[in-house]
């Protein structure tokens, strides 16, 4: 009876992405009603019958099953995928024609179209994460509205866009013939990343929320991977960020479940299977003369899994690697982290210089790091009084309870003047 | 003992899969756990929504559903219990209340009464 946690998710995605094929995507609806209806039916039946051996095999019977009605009732008065047209049209054909879209393979193929479709470029950045969130990783409109910590109505409206903007494309994005498969493969790559980071700097204050966000983006990433044409250099480098980054998890919480930087984690709780993993991608991605940004995260990702504790950090590579994601993607957040870099490897008045020096700086002040960078040199250099002001600027911008704890301690420590000198990030000044 | 029958009424409608699995995982514990402490008589069997209503000495057959959704009868198990009361106790930890539904609580009729 051990059901995955998550199962009828990451069914429904599968579900979908299979389904739209076969109605074509200006059915995404009707799809996703189906789906519906083999969850209800699941449901009613599961909980007096017990779970079927094969749970995931009989969804996806219901679902083709369900897709059978549909045609046969519908196939007078509806189009549908254009591709199979005249397959659906006689009894023949249709159900070996419907059989054939239920094959594993067929279903991977399925999800990877609706992968790309989902990152149509008509729509917005975020619009793609949360589309993909919603139609691949079978979140709710809620639930995508909590791991954005978004308002329900808000999250309503960007979704139902951006299904209009899906459901008007005409047809799925073709991942064997499109011709624009070089193009679109970069949205795709860049949307998985934002999901991820989502999970892991996101603001959503359920840990839970986070681990799982993260593990879908792998999971997608993942399937890049299998698809010979979109597993390039830069699809192997954005996989092996994911997984050196993830490797840290279990140890951004303590037991007491206060956050804990980078500088303090107990690295033994870091997944030894994951960083295995991130490097094994990360050799891959060296293939070939391109040098993206995920291939210089996971880099430094990667320098910090080399250091067994925080001091024996090699903060000269990276600084370097930081200055050369400068140069490829310049953001006023890789330039905060490259001024952290900077102040662990020069001390504390570098540190402070680098952060004046950031161009576009007000794009930050949101962001509660970046006070709390600034709170931090400035206890280091021993001025406690404007190291506990900035530290109270990053409560008032705190997103989550855990944050709010975490600055709540460092005001603290500006108040303990003996403490904050052997914090240990300081100890390699 | 005496026994009786539940019967889930409405409770269905539009969940995230999450839910769903949320929902049928407790529905699964409920049961079991009424199954462990020896009350329940036939764990029962879930009812489509749908079918054929025959009616009056005409036999007219009309198409289902024969009630408002939230109305619907969705399935039934039948309980063991001490009495009425208790019984009602049991159904209270049914998941259904959750998402709007109902069970109804009716006693089996006895040969003795």
């Amino acid at each position: 009876m051990g059901l995955d946690e998550h199962l009828f998710r990451r069914e429904a995605g599968r579900m979908v992405a299979t389904l739209t094929r076969i109605f074509g995507v200006h059915n995404l609806a009707l799809a996703e009603d189906v789906v519906q209806d083999a969850f209800c039916r699941a449901l009613e039946v599961w909980k007096f019958r017990g779970v079927p051996d094969n749970p995931s095999a009989w969804l996806m019977t219901t679902a083709k099953n369900r897709a059978l009605d549909v045609l046969r009732r519908d196939r007078t008065v509806r189009n549908f995928a254009p591709e199979l047209g005249r397959l659906l049209e006689s009894e023949w054909t249709l159900v070996p024609a419907v059989e054939e879209q239920f094959e594993p393979h067929a279903i991977r193929d399925d999800e990877l179209r609706m992968m790309f479709s989902c990152c149509h470029p008509k729509l917005t950045e975020e619009a793609q994460v949360a589309l993909s969130l919603h139609i691949l990783c079978g979140f709710s409109v809620d639930e995508v509205a909590g791991a954005f910590v978004s308002s329900h109505a808000a999250m309503e409206k960007r979704i139902t866009r951006a299904k209009k903007v899906l459901a008007r494309s005409k047809k799925l994005f073709d991942i064997v013939r499109g011709e624009d498969f070089t193009v679109r493969l970069p949205a795709v790559q860049r949307a998985l990343y934002l999901l991820f980071n989502e999970g892991y700097h996101g603001a959503s204050p359920e840990s839970a929320v986070r681990t799982e966000l993260c593990g879908e983006a792998m999971r997608l990433a993942g399937l890049l991977r299998e698809y010979p044409p979109a597993s390039t250099p830069a699809t192997f480098a954005l996989g092996a960020l994911m997984c050196l980054h993830a490797a840290r998890l279990p140890a951004r919480l303590d037991s007491s479940g206060d956050l804990r930087s980078l500088f303090d984690q107990d690295r033994s709780r870091w997944d030894v299977g994951l960083v295995a993993e991130g490097q094994r991608l990360l050799d891959l991605s060296a293939a070939g003369p391109v040098l993206t940004e995920y291939h210089v995260e996971a880099a430094i990702a990667w320098v910090h899994t080399t250091a067994h504790e925080a001091g024996d950090t090699d903060w000269n590579t990276i600084v370097s690697l930081y200055d050369k994601l400068l140069a490829i993607r310049a953001s006023p957040v890789v330039a905060l982290n490259r001024a952290i870099a900077i102040a662990e490897r020069d001390g504390p008045q570098r540190g402070l210089e680098e952060v004046h020096a950031i161009a576009d700086s007000g794009r930050l002040v949101h962001y509660p790091f970046f006070h709390a960078a600034l709170g931090e040199f400035e206890l280091r250099c021993g001025r406690h009084e404007t190291a506990r002001d900035h530290f109270r600027r990053a409560l008032a911008v705190a997103r989550n309870t855990m944050e709010r704890q975490f600055f709540e301690h460092r005001i603290g420590a500006c108040e303990r003047p003996t403490t904050s000198w052997h914090c240990s990030s300081c100890a390699n000044e | 003992m005496s026994e009786f029958v539940f019967l889930y009424r409405g409770g269905e409608g539009g969940r995230s899969p999450e839910r769903a699995q949320q929902t049928m995982q407790k529905w699964m514990a409920w049961l079991k756990d009424l199954g462990a402490k020896g009350h329940i008589k036939d764990q029962g069997q879930p009812l489509e929504r749908s079918g054929k209503l025959v009616k009056g000495k005409q036999k007219i057959v009309t198409d289902g559903p024969f009630a408002e959704a939230k109305d619907v009868v969705g399935g039934y198990t039948l309980i063991e219990a001490r009495d009425l009361a208790q019984a009602v106790e049991l159904s209270k930890g049914c998941p259904i209340f959750e998402v709007d539904g109902a069970v109804e609580v009716r006693p089996v009729m006895k040969m003795n009464v």
